[in-house]
């Protein structure tokens, strides 16, 4: 079971076919290339960042307020509103929903969230059918692995791979590997699906607690097609989705699409207000772990990701070992700061899938600290016990040098002063980021670096 | 006690002292010819834009570049000669075989391309979507800058349903190569008049 294997060990996997290691690898930093171009192209862009940051702040510090006042407009709009602690909850919810209909199949757009609670699963156990219509997650659902990257679902897979996937699910011709065709059998396929079934779920991107519409951000119009077709919609989100007003999906709509891939906005932002009528709207709100990462001060603005994936495409280690091997839903930086505060012992080995170079955090468009995040994760789980006791012994040192407030804050604001001086610090031309323009001029430990301390030592 | 007041609870108890809101008011572009920029950039993400003298134009367009032996449907009145008005009161899947829908929209945006439309405008919140071909009308007095305009524009508008869309569906999913035509329309055109 990969599920049982920490990063490291999944990462050699991922790494003994060198070729698909370069390619992936230049994929995505192709994609990093695409947003720096964007963002050189949009005026204040900066100043977008920090305003982005100052309002997700902002709602970190009034959630109980917005939540109310979501709720209350969610029904004014005439929208069913349900709260669930967690995945198990949230489940059940959906199933009674669709039960209390007698409907055994559903289309569910992009969502990271009910990927991590395993909804489909959990259905399919009762009898009913869920179909993922995002196009890469559609290509995932049929290979029966989760999505590699929260943006780009199958990124890790080649055409000629997918190719014999549609031959062997949707009868394709063998051999079939050109993407447009490919895309058009897809097509015509999910056409079919989203004309019959009766039951669509989103995930939400934003949703304004002022007016109580939620905001559904996709390229393909999957999450449309399947909402404005369907009699029972729902959506799932998690409580940190809140904006406080409509006014500021202006910021976040500006940035989303340009950090995650160099686009100026998705193609569909859809608002959604009311059902139509004859059609029911059914919102879930997850907590799954969100109230309590609030308590974490040195965390919780990880609430803040609006999901781009730039800090994963921008990621040395991610591009080089591909986001399976992160064994989470969430993977890339981002996942290596949000799972740990799910199940530290479980995740104990992400926040060490880094170099902590910065790099994430220099394009994260809600300027979420996420290589300090790491860093923290490390002491906390050094201190907790939970580290594999082949990391911790070269971790220690570090971690113990790095725990001590005054060496960190002396050592300059994110102590890359320390990193930049510790002894694996090394440049060589497999460092595949000391060309990027908004990076930092240290560290400069190397992914071959990283990867012989982390990776080859086991 | 339920889920949702021991959510709300921990919440409360757990969010950190109140920051304030950002002012967002600053947010300005430099002085711009507005539709030069719309149309750079609405055909640099693959849309197709065209600038017609009137509705006439734009029907003769249409003639000459859609397929009018198959169903093509607008909300626009003017336009009834070779479209069919839809209706609003039947069922979404009804329109599945449309091959080109034209409607109007109210607000264009020259930074992303993206034109707002609300279900008044869509007649059916389906049909931008389900369309094989989206053309949509919009007059260049409409034409914003950025996205903080746009929603000065839209401001407490009431609407169920609203949309921003900025082109042809599209995916990338396999090897990064881009493909028009997801599952939305395989093109979208924007008819600019004066
Ligand atoms: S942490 Fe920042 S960069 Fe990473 S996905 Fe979230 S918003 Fe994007």
């Amino acid at each position: 079971m990969k599920g049982t294997q920490d990063h490291a060990t999944l990462a050699e996997v991922f790494n003994r076919d060198e070729d698909r290691v370069d390619w992936h690898d230049g994929a995505l930093w192709w994609i990093r290339q695409k947003r720096d171009r964007s963002a050189n192209l949009t005026p204040q862009w900066e100043e977008l960042r920090e305003a982005a940051s100052a309002i997700k702040s902002n709602v970190i510090s009034n959630l109980h307020d917005y939540l109310l006042q979501f709720e209350d407009n969610l029904k004014k709009n005439g929208v069913k509103v349900y709260w669930a602690a967690d995945a198990e909850e949230h489940n059940q919810i959906v199933y009674k929903i669709l039960s209390d209909k007698n409907i055994n199949q559903m289309v569910k757009s992009k969502s990271m969230l009910t990927e991590e609670c395993h909804l489909n699963e959990y259905l399919a156990d009762r009898g009913i059918d869920v179909i993922n219509s995002d196009l890469g997650e559609y290509i995932q659902q049929i290979d029966n692995e989760p999505p590699s990257h929260i943006v780009l679902p199958c990124i890790h897979k080649k055409k000629e791979e997918i190719g014999e996937l549609f031959h062997e699910h949707l009868g394709t011709e063998k051999g079939l590997s050109d993407p447009t065709l490919l895309t058009r059998v897809a097509r015509n396929h999910l056409r079919n699906v989203f004309m019959t079934r009766r039951a669509a779920l989103t995930g939400v991107n934003f949703a304004v607690a002022e007016t109580g519409e939620y905001v559904v951000c996709t390229n393909e119009g999957n999450a449309d097609m399947g909402a404005h077709l369907c009699e029972v919609q729902i959506a799932s989100m998690g409580l940190e989705k809140i904006i406080p007003e409509r006014k500021h999906l202006g910021v976040f709509l500006r940035l989303l699409a340009r950090s995650a891939i160099g686009q100026p906005i998705t193609i569909y932002s859809s608002h959604f207000r009311k059902p139509r009528p004859g059609q029911e709207m059914h919102l879930i709100l997850v907590d799954k772990g969100r109230s309590e990462l609030l308590a974490r001060p040195d965390f919780r603005d990880s609430l803040k990701c609006i999901k781009c994936g730039s800090c994963m495409n921008t990621c040395p280690v991610y591009r080089k070992s591909g986001g399976l091997s992160y064994h989470n839903t969430i993977s890339g930086p981002i996942g290596a700061i949000l799972a740990p505060n799910l199940d530290m012992k479980k995740h104990a080995d992400l926040p060490f899938a880094s170099t902590l170079c910065g790099s994430c955090s220099n394009v994260c468009p809600v300027k979420i600290p996420i290589h300090e995040q790491l860093y923290k994760w490390r002491q906390v789980i050094v201190k907790e016990g939970y580290s594999a006791s082949r990391k911790t012994f070269s971790m220690k040192a570090m971690a113990l040098t790095l725990s001590s407030p005054e060496i960190y804050n002396t050592a300059g604001k994110t102590g890359r002063w320390i990193l930049n001086h510790a002894p694996f610090a090394i440049n060589n031309k497999f460092n595949p980021w000391y060309k990027q323009r908004d990076m930092p001029d240290s560290p400069e430990q190397s992914f071959g670096e990283w990867y012989s301390k982390n990776v080859k030592k086991s | 006690m339920s889920s949702r007041d021991s959510i709300l609870a921990a919440v409360l108890k757990n969010q950190p002292p109140l920051t304030d809101l950002p002012d967002i008011s600053g947010f300005k572009v430099p002085e711009e010819d507005v539709v030069e920029k719309y149309k750079n950039t609405f055909s640099g993400i693959g849309g197709l834009v065209y600038s017609a003298k009137n509705i006439e134009a734009i029907k003769n367009h249409i003639r000459e570049n859609f397929d009018t032996g198959k169903r093509i449907v607008s909300t626009l009145p003017a336009l009834s000669d070779v479209a069919e008005i839809c209706s609003t009161s039947v069922e979404p899947q009804s329109f599945e075989d449309v091959e080109l829908s034209i409607i109007e929209s109210r607000l264009a945006v020259a930074e992303n391309g993206a034109v707002w439309l609300t279900e008044e405008v869509m007649g059916h919140r389906i049909i931008p979507y389900i369309s094989q071909h989206l053309a949509v009308v919009v007059y260049e007095s409409k034409i914003v800058s950025t996205m903080h305009e746009a929603y000065a524009k839209i401001a407490d508008e009431a609407y169920g349903f609203g949309g921003f869309i900025g082109g042809p569906s599209k995916t990338a999913d396999i090897e990064q190569a881009l493909v028009l035509g997801a599952h939305g329309p395989l093109s979208m055109t924007v008819y600019l008049i004066k």
